[in-house]
């Protein structure tokens, strides 16, 4: 896989944030370019979420600033932020209005068929599966069609099969130039998806740059991922 | 605002039961106050029984006769009475629960208090058995017929004072008294006073009866003024005073209007508070918060929109509740727009006292159960009546009290059901200064809470 285009104005600096006493972010720099697929990895409490989540808007860091109003980009938390008893469409329908996009009901007919539930489009979401729940939750992250999507591990509920036609379609959207920040704890998806990685380590961007130069980096078995997490990682001191 | 109020409108009408529960459940507390408060107590149930053979109830007082037996059976009015045809059935009704309490006239009661009348000595006693195991029931049936009892004291003191006054009366004035049956004339004393003037004006000035008739007369003049007093204060003795009744302040609201204000502001207090946090707790515990005030809303936008949802449904809820009761109760009509105003105000503060509790639980039911632990000592410490406590902790009410909008806001219906003092207006900018100040905690609380 090959790094994407120039750097495009979105960027995060500097960014830190505390929660009481505990750091939960560091001094966090980097830069997106367009239609780039980067994968945020680390162990658990690294500050993936935290990072996410100031991305999009919905903490405030008490330091650093971003190139961009947090509601510019398109955010897919971790579990699904839908109301379990409006129906699919009166989901899409509630954000497309919230978010103030030009023809809200044109905007739900395009989610409906991208995401493949035109024909649940009436079901409460209370009733639908897991999978299917969250591609509502994605759907609703790129219902103003942002440039910029943020997914916090958007396949951790699914299955193999819904793994598998969820990573097609964040795919497809990175080849229409739409940018895609996701955090995983699978580092195979990372390796097969991402054209860059962002290693976060408590609170610290240990390492940026595509899977390749992550294995390079360890030195070890070129095939093995995850091996090479594990060991910058200890080489690291975490 | 419009379409998050659309969406927690569409969310109520798919929940069905949880609106339900949220009205009827209110609703029922309230009519059960309402109920208690505007119903009076029943009589108790009274095992009487009169040993006093017929014909044998009476005493003479003077040449009249007092029936002390009729005047026990006043009781009858304060008490249902339960059918016994002896003492022994009356203590057994008591001990077997069919009755609350047995009074006993014993047969030698009307001689008591003719010895007592006559002698000044003895105490005239009915018996009272009472087994009620409810220490409130206790006092309150014997309150029941400890009044009645005194009344019928009071009935016969004053029978007696008047029997006692006509004879002294006949004493100063003359009349007749009855014995054997027979119709005795009696002198009295101005005309015994009248008889030794006239004796005394045709005796010689020498006489030596001349000095012991006239110590008579100034001793029958000094009798005469002296009985003369005797009437007007022997007659004030019966009823010694005189209450004039005059209401400075505090409130004049009839007692089942205000029993109607109680139950509309509880269930309005209940259906808000409980709307209001629970809708926002939904933000969360749905995970959608963070998604809409990442820009979509502000945070004070969508606390603005539960206290509405909140305080709207809340009103309509108990305008209809008020319209209903009002086929029961007298509520003053003409004043429909004063309730929807103290309705509206009072659903404005209990909705930002909801949200301010909805801000700091994560769940729905933890939001609904802190909002159903801090309504019900809210309203308690404002229907606590000030009498009933001392004057520190009176005060320590009072102060709570004036935190929350229970007491406001019932003050505000009650004057708007009836126009009675107090007025209306201190009430609702009371109701709308809390509005304010809890909207500004729950802001505070989303800070500091919703983030986590």
């Amino acid at each position: 896989m090959s790094t994407a285009a120039a750097p495009i104005p979105f960027a995060a600096r500097s960014l830190t944030k505390r929660f009481g006493t505990r750091v939960a972010l560091r001094d966090v720099s980097f830069e997106l370019a367009a239609g780039e697929l980067v994968g945020i990895i680390g162990p658990n409490g690294a500050g993936k979420t935290t990072l996410l989540s100031i991305l999009a808007g919905a903490l405030a860091p008490d330091e650093g600033e971003l190139s961009h109003a947090g509601r510019d980009a398109g955010w897919v938390p971790q579990k699904p932020a839908l109301y379990s008893k409006l129906s699919v469409a009166e989901n899409l329908r509630l954000f497309a209005r919230l978010e103030k996009v030009p023809d809200p009901e044109a905007a739900v007919a395009r989610m409906l068929e991208q995401t493949g539930l035109s024909d649940r489009a009436g079901e409460e979401v209370g009733r639908l599966s897991g999978g299917n729940q969250q591609r509502v939750n994605i759907a609703i992250g790129l219902l103003s069609e942002p440039p910029v999507l943020l997914l916090d591990e958007p396949s951790a509920s699914l299955d193999p099969r819904q793994r598998e036609r969820l990573w097609e379609f964040i795919s497809a959207l990175g080849q229409r130039g739409t940018t895609v920040v996701f955090s995983t704890h699978n580092v195979a998806e990372v390796e097969r998806y991402a054209h860059r990685v962002l290693l976060l380590a408590d609170g610290e961007l240990l390492f940026t740059g595509t899977p390749a130069e992550l294995e390079r980096a360890v030195g070890g078995d070129p095939r093995d991922l995850e091996a090479a997490l594990v060991g910058f990682l200890h080489l690291h001191g975490h | 605002m419009r379409w998050l109020l659309i969406k927690d409108l569409q969310i109520l009408r798919r929940s069905p039961l949880l609106v339900g529960l949220l009205i009827v459940y209110p609703i029922a507390i309230a009519l059960m106050i309402g109920f208690a408060l505007s119903s009076p107590p029943g009589k108790p149930k009274v095992a009487l029984y009169n040993e006093v053979p017929a014909g044998r109830g009476t005493i003479n007082i003077g040449n009249q006769k007092l029936d002390v037996a009729g005047y026990a059976s006043e009781l009858l009015n304060s008490i249902q009475p339960v059918k016994v045809h002896s003492a022994a059935q009356a203590i057994a009704a008591v001990r077997d629960g069919q009755a609350l309490a047995a009074v006993i006239i014993p047969a030698a009661l009307p001689q008591q208090i003719q010895t007592l009348i006559t002698q000044g000595v003895g105490s005239p006693t009915v018996r009272l058995y009472l087994n009620t195991k409810d220490p409130i029931e206790k006092q309150f049936v014997d309150q029941a017929i400890s009044s009645r009892i005194n009344t019928v004291e009071q009935a016969v003191s004053k029978q007696v004072l008047r029997v006692a006054v006509n004879d002294l009366q006949e004493v100063l004035n003359g009349g007749s008294v009855e014995i054997l049956g027979q119709k005795v004339p009696l002198l009295g004393l101005r005309n015994a006073r009248t008889i030794v003037q006239g004796t005394l004006a045709t005796l010689p000035r020498d006489s030596p009866l001349r000095a012991a008739l006239g110590q008579v007369i100034s001793f029958a003049d000094l009798a005469i003024q002296g009985l003369g007093f005797a009437k007007p204060v022997l007659g004030s003795i019966g009823t010694p005073l005189t209450v004039q009744e005059t209401q400075l302040a505090g409130r004049t609201t009839p007692t089942d209007t205000y029993a109607a204000a109680i139950a509309v502001i509880v269930s309005l207090m209940f259906v808000t508070m409980l709307l209001a946090a629970g809708m926002l707790a939904v933000e969360r515990s749905e995970n959608a918060y963070a998604r809409l005030v990442r820009g979509l809303v502000t945070p004070g936008r969508l606390l603005s929109e539960k206290i509405v949802l909140a305080g709207g449904c809340a009103t309509l809820v108990t305008v209809v509740m008020a319209a209903f009761i009002s086929l029961f109760i007298h509520l003053d009509w003409s004043r429909f727009e004063l309730w929807v105003l103290a309705l509206a105000l009072g659903g404005l503060a209990f909705g930002a006292l909801g949200v301010a509790i909805g801000a700091v639980a994560r769940e729905v039911s933890a939001a609904s159960l802190m909002a159903f632990l801090v309504s019900l000592p809210v309203a308690f410490v404002a229907l606590v009546p000030a009498s009933a406590v001392s004057g520190a902790i009176k005060t320590v009410l009072d102060v709570v009290a004036f935190l929350f909008p229970f007491k406001a806001a019932l003050e505000a219906i009650a004057n708007a059901f009836s126009g009675t003092s107090p007025g209306i207006g201190l009430p609702l900018v009371h109701l709308a200064v809390l509005a304010v100040v809890f909207a500004g905690l729950a802001a505070l609380a989303m800070r500091r809470f919703a983030a986590r």
